[in-house]
């Protein structure tokens, strides 16, 4: 019925494939969406030869946030660390297949800006996000 | 009783189409309410016949605006039974109104470990001032806490008023619960403790009477753009003898008599607080929205909105998985707060957007209270003297179809 609420992002928010929590982890990192109280983390498991393993995500949040972060863990998962930090807004648009508002682009980018903190630390992931203006 | 078919034609918004197929059906006015004809017409007229800044130069069109912007004035004293217009500071909004008090009268009364009594449904704007003093000064500050109805709780109210309150700050009703508090008996309550009080009046003047005399109120604020007036203008009310004792807010032009070099005296009320060019055609457009909403009659404004969430909270409670916050319909103005089985309330206003109808999602700046409740957000249908019972009906149509989604 509606282009931003795509079979794939319902399906992936109602029975997401990379729900949970890594123990041990290599990497783990926990963000908030002020606006609306969503909250992500994520943890990774990542090999000797700097290839993500595993990837697990955990939180709350709507199902335009939970199904990026699902369809994002699972992109990544087999991929050089390096070519995770490169990951950029485009990609979770293309994983999702929507064009989104300022407003929801927020709830799609929160996994991204959670993954790029962990495998980067906050600062570089702000930089290296670049917003779209104030909401 | 009103016609709220007749009156929805006063509001040329309300008959845009904002998807194919799907016409506004507006259900946000306690974010903000839409504008009449009468107030636009009222703004445009200044700005076409009268613009001139006031209060400064002799010619003709200075006169008009200072007579129509103190005229203003003196409607919104007359409507809230303000004992004079002196009594009417304006500020950009709620707000900057209870900034006001804290800034000004909070910074000259409260001493370090002074206690403010707040409740746990304040909007963050009848918070944050006064943490901020909290920060600044050291003063405390407690929380009346609210019951699982989303009422306060009386006796945890006298129990600390007990423990000797400069100030008690609340919300007349709710932006969330939309519980009507008991003003008049909490007023009286913290007048014995010997506190004064602040009555945040956001979502009550716009929609039932308020009468500060009755309420014997010190301080009450409200925004014009709740009552179909423009964005960008408030009221302070505050009594007489109360805004005197108290130090300007902001320094320039308009809030002095004199200024020298080595110092200034300040106005009378209500221009010491006000500092610089006002928003003139916004108060313009405020005395506007009072003549129209007194042209319907502020009685016939609450029991209409008394029948509209009547009819809304019967309906919403008898779709399945649905959770509306709040008391019951007699004790709440126009607002129902809802969660709906895990759909999470941005998709629920999301696709209820695609249907044409417009709620609010989020924790509608009230973290504390939604933290309380243990949720996340809520979504929010809020209803005004334009709603119809139909609505109410679209509404459910588009919450069937948000359920389809996530079925």
């Amino acid at each position: 019925m509606d282009d931003l609420y795509r079979e794939v992002i319902v399906e992936r928010y109602k029975d997401p494939l990379y729900k949970g929590k890594l123990d041990p982890y290599d990497i783990s990192f926990e963000d908030e969406n002020p606006l609306c109280g969503d909250r992500i983390r994520i943890d990774l498991r990542v090999g000797a030869d700097h290839v993500v393993k595993e990837a697990a995500f955990s939180g709350h949040g709507c199902a335009i946030s939970q199904a990026s972060a699902d369809l994002l863990l699972e992109s990544i998962i087999g991929k050089d660390i390096d070519d995770v930090k490169k990951l950029a807004k485009k990609d979770i648009l293309d994983l999702l297949g929507i064009e989104l508002g300022a407003v929801r682009l927020k709830c799609a980018l929160l996994s991204l800006k959670v993954l790029k903190a962990g495998v980067y630390g906050l600062q570089e992931a702000k930089d290296s996000l670049v917003d779209d203006g104030p909401i | 009783m009103l016609d709220p078919n007749k009156i929805k034609n006063d509001f040329p918004i309300l008959s845009r189409e904002v998807y194919p197929g799907h016409p506004l059906v507006y259900l946000d006015s306690a974010a903000t309410s839409q504008k009449p004809v009468a107030v636009i017409k009222a703004m445009d007229r200044f700005y076409e016949q009268s613009n001139a800044n006031i209060h400064r130069s002799v010619h003709l069109l200075a006169e008009e605006s200072t007579n129509l912007y103190e005229n203003a004035r003196k409607k919104i004293a007359a409507f809230i039974s303000a004992r004079s217009w002196r009594e009417i500071v304006f500020t950009r909004n709620t707000t900057e109104a209870i900034n006001l008090v804290a800034y000004s009268w909070g910074r000259k009364n409260l001493q370090p470990s002074d206690l403010v009594v707040l409740t746990e449904m304040e909007h963050h704007s009848n918070i944050v001032p006064w943490q901020i003093l909290q920060q600044e000064k050291g003063i405390r500050i407690e929380f009346v806490p609210f019951t699982q109805e989303g009422k306060l709780d009386l006796e945890k109210y006298n129990a600390i008023l007990g423990h000797h309150p400069k100030l008690v700050s609340f919300t007349q009703i709710s932006n969330v619960f939309g519980t009507i508090n008991p003003a008049r008996e909490m007023i009286t309550n913290a007048h014995s403790a010997g506190a004064i009080t602040l009555i945040d009046a956001a979502q009550s003047v716009p929609h039932v009477p308020v009468d500060v005399a009755k309420l014997d109120a010190d301080f009450l604020a409200f925004s014009a753009h709740k009552m179909c007036g423009p964005t960008g203008i408030g009221v302070l009310f505050g009594k007489e003898n109360i805004l005197e004792a108290m130090p300007p807010f902001l320094g320039g032009g308009d809030m002095i008599k004199k200024v020298r070099l080595d110092g200034f005296t300040s106005n009378d009320l209500p221009y010491k607080f006000e500092a610089g060019t006002p928003a003139i055609a916004e108060v313009i457009g405020f005395g506007a929205a009072i003549e129209y909403l007194e042209g319907i009659g502020m009685k016939e404004i609450e029991d209409h909105e008394q029948t509209m969430i009547k009819y809304a909270l019967e309906r919403l409670s008898e779709f399945p998985g649905l959770t509306v916050y709040g008391p019951t319909a007699e004790q709440k103005g126009a607002v129902a707060a809802f969660t709906m089985n895990n759909i999470h309330p941005h998709d629920i206003a999301q696709l209820l957007d695609r249907e044409g109808i417009a709620v609010r999602a989020g924790h509608h700046c009230a973290m504390p209270l939604h933290e309380k409740l243990g949720i996340a957000a809520t979504a929010r249908a809020s209803f005004y003297l334009y709603n119809v019972k139909s609505d109410v009906d679209d509404l459910l149509k588009g919450l069937e179809k948000v359920q389809q989604v996530f079925k």
